[in-house]
């Protein structure tokens, strides 16, 4: 009843393109940014702006750049970690070596850097595929931590390879309380989220897309495969590093190349898998879902053994934190492949009946 | 030269252990196209099992080595049943990522029995250098690396064997061949693929034996199934052959790399070296040395 495109007309090509073409959607996009801009920073405590917002939109960047690569272009990466710790070192020393550089100019520019490093890391993909080009990324995750540490230059020749970002300074406007930066990340997330929900439908994302779902076929139709793939490495670097300048400066303040390992890569690909792999939405719900859940279990644990007057050993509690986590992942590919996108995909076509099924 | 030589048999050897964790890998992708990252985590699972068993109740090594079996056969069989049947026919990316959620679920599940100490485990093998090559032929070769080879190879002679001759292993050459095919002539998939598991398990839980005998039982034994990943790209995902080959190569570049490319650039080469040359021998052969060459059809 709520739900329902009876009514709408579409009178022209572009009406009939628009990102939303639904009233409801785009009201609704109106409404949630309306919260997420205005409602938000009003009324979010400190704790929740810089342990779990902030993270959590960091994340979805980074899952929209993974998700370039692995949901839409169909090459499997476990090196995104990697190439967010290019992205981070890169705007430091950007910041560290150029001065006056404006701070967006410098986490455009390490945005690029990582771009041209996961070129160089995507090129084994011309030939290699599957779980075999999976595996050759964790070259890069194992390789660019390694060199951050071992070339001291990167990090301003500091002993143990830790760099603290520098202060985040706009136009005179510094950004240094948690609602601020809360406020630069989101307005950052929005306007890539933008670019990479129409990058997908332009002509390089259906490529992309062909590329995927069988690149001979692909090849045979005149798409230029190397072209599209080296691109979509490009794309996905580039959110990807700047995913990762975001998580130095707006959420950690200081990190060190070890912070980069693998178990954040797999963090990621875990939230594309369970936000929905092709799906720009699925990245968002599969960020909210991962940062969400280890700091949900840790609580319900927690006031779970409290409950119970049980005194929980601090390393039973984090066991049982792997466990649920691994369970619940276990749980959600069984229940629904196709992530939480899909879900919501299912819950709209309900909507659009209700009340009133067939 | 001696010293190269020295260097090459100790990498070599060292390989056979990679060959040993990346074995489990193969025989699974093998069977049911599952990429089972959790195979690291399955090796730590049966180590700490044979360990704790050994040390709560007392028991001597075969009474061990037999309750570990058995727990790994149930996590194989259990698996099958509960993770793997509801996924049939999704995509394989889809299975790798439940066998990542399987990872951490073995490792909570091992630490939360058995604690998180560290347990040494003594398979009554030294680790020192056998004395007649050393007088012989002036090399250091240790004990412990040449029974693991031995072991090893007692092992791939097995399982060859198993597949070979015996009728659940010539039905496993059919699922791995086709599993259409093979459904359609009446073996059973299901049973297979915990027969399949089951074997995996027990090939993690020598390896476990080995490399927690080296290493003491950790949960750093995890991140063995790293250092087996580049083994398999090499060989290829599908050949028992290309995890042994694989490994000896890995093996012996590794530690050939550690001796002459390590202390020029001062150290730590040994986290990405494997992935890098198993990257560049990629480039020239895609599917690895025995994987099979695929043919596009549109």
């Amino acid at each position: 009843m709520l739900y329902r495109e009876a009514g709408q007309f579409k009178s022209s090509y572009a009406e009939d393109q628009a990102l939303f073409p639904i009233r409801q959607d785009r009201y609704g996009m109106l409404v949630l940014l309306a919260i997420a801009f205005v409602g938000v920073p009003l009324f979010a405590s400190d704790y929740w702006l810089t342990a779990i917002l902030v993270p959590f939109l960091v994340f979805s960047l980074a899952a929209l750049g993974l998700n370039i690569l692995t949901g839409y272009a169909g090459q499997l990466s476990l090196g995104t970690a990697a190439f967010m710790a290019v992205g981070a070192f890169a705007a430091y020393n950007f910041e560290l070596r150029v001065p006056g550089l404006p701070v967006l100019v410098s986490f455009v520019l390490a945005g690029l850097v990582a771009a041209l490093v996961g070129i160089a890391f995507g090129l084994p993909s011309l030939r290699i595929r599957g779980f075999y080009l999976a595996v050759a990324t964790l070259a890069a995750q194992f390789f660019i931590p390694w060199l951050l540490v071992k070339v001291s230059w990167f990090s301003n020749y500091s002993a143990s390879g830790v760099i603290t970002t520098q202060p985040i300074e706009i136009l005179g406007f510094v950004f240094d309380s948690p609602t601020r930066k809360y406020l630069l990340v989101l307005a950052i997330v929005c306007v890539l989220a933008l670019a990479a929900k129409n990058l997908v439908r332009s002509s390089i994302g259906r490529a992309w897309m062909a590329v995927r779902d069988m690149d001979v076929a692909a090849e045979v139709i005149g798409i230029r495969i190397v072209r599209a793939k080296l691109i979509a490495f490009a794309v996905s670097s580039f959110y990807c590093g700047i995913a990762g300048a975001l998580y130095a400066y707006a959420y950690l303040g200081s990190v060190e190349p070890d912070g980069f390992n693998l178990d954040l890569s797999f963090r990621i690909l875990f939230m594309i898998i369970i936000g929905g792999v092709g799906s720009i939405l699925g990245s968002f719900l599969g960020a909210a879902f991962i940062t969400v859940l280890p700091i949900f279990l840790d609580v319900l644990l927690t006031d779970g053994a409290h409950l119970f007057n049980l005194s929980l050993p601090a390393g039973v509690t984090s066991m049982a934190q792997l466990v649920v986590f691994g369970g619940l992942i276990i749980f959600f590919l069984i229940v629904e492949p196709h992530g939480l996108a899909r879900l919501w995909q299912i819950a709209k076509e309900k909507l659009r009946l209700w009340p009133f099924p067939h | 030269m001696t010293f190269f030589f020295e260097v090459l048999i100790g990498g070599l050897l060292a390989g056979v252990m990679y060959s040993l964790v990346a074995l489990g890998f193969v025989l699974i992708y093998k069977a049911s196209g599952v990429f089972n990252f959790a195979q690291g985590a399955m090796v730590f699972f049966a180590a700490l099992t044979f360990v704790g068993v050994q040390e709560q109740f007392g028991l001597s090594f075969w009474p061990a080595f037999a309750v570990a079996l058995g727990a790994m056969v149930l996590l194989g069989v259990l698996t099958e049943k509960i993770v793997l049947r509801p996924l049939v026919n999704q995509p394989q990316i889809t299975l790798f990522m439940v066998t990542i959620g399987l990872a951490f679920f073995i490792e909570g599940l091992a630490q939360l029995v058995w604690g998180t100490n560290v347990y040494p485990l003594n398979l009554g093998i030294r680790d020192e250098p056998i004395e007649a090559i050393l007088e012989n032929f002036d090399m250091v070769i240790s004990r412990f690396d040449l029974v693991a080879a031995l072991v090893a190879g007692v092992l791939v002679a097995v399982l060859a064997v198993f597949f070979q001759v015996t009728k659940i292993g010539r039905a496993l050459r059919a699922v791995a061949d086709d599993h259409q095919a093979a459904l359609s002539v009446g073996i059973p998939l299901k049973t297979i693929w915990a027969i399949v598991w089951s074997v995996a398990g027990f090939v993690a839980l020598v390896a476990g034996l080995m490399w927690g005998a080296r290493n003491g039982v950790q949960f750093a034994l995890t991140f063995v199934a790293l250092k087996a990943l580049p083994v398999l790209i090499l060989g290829g995902f599908a050949s028992v052959l290309g995890a042994v080959v694989g490994g000896l190569i890995i093996g012996a570049l590794e530690k050939l790399a550690a001796v002459y490319i390590d202390p020029p650039i001062r150290g730590g080469i040994e986290s990405w070296f494997a992935y890098v040359a198993a990257l560049l021998f990629l480039l020239v052969r895609p599917e690895g040395l025995f994987g099979e060459r695929r043919i596009d059809r549109v």
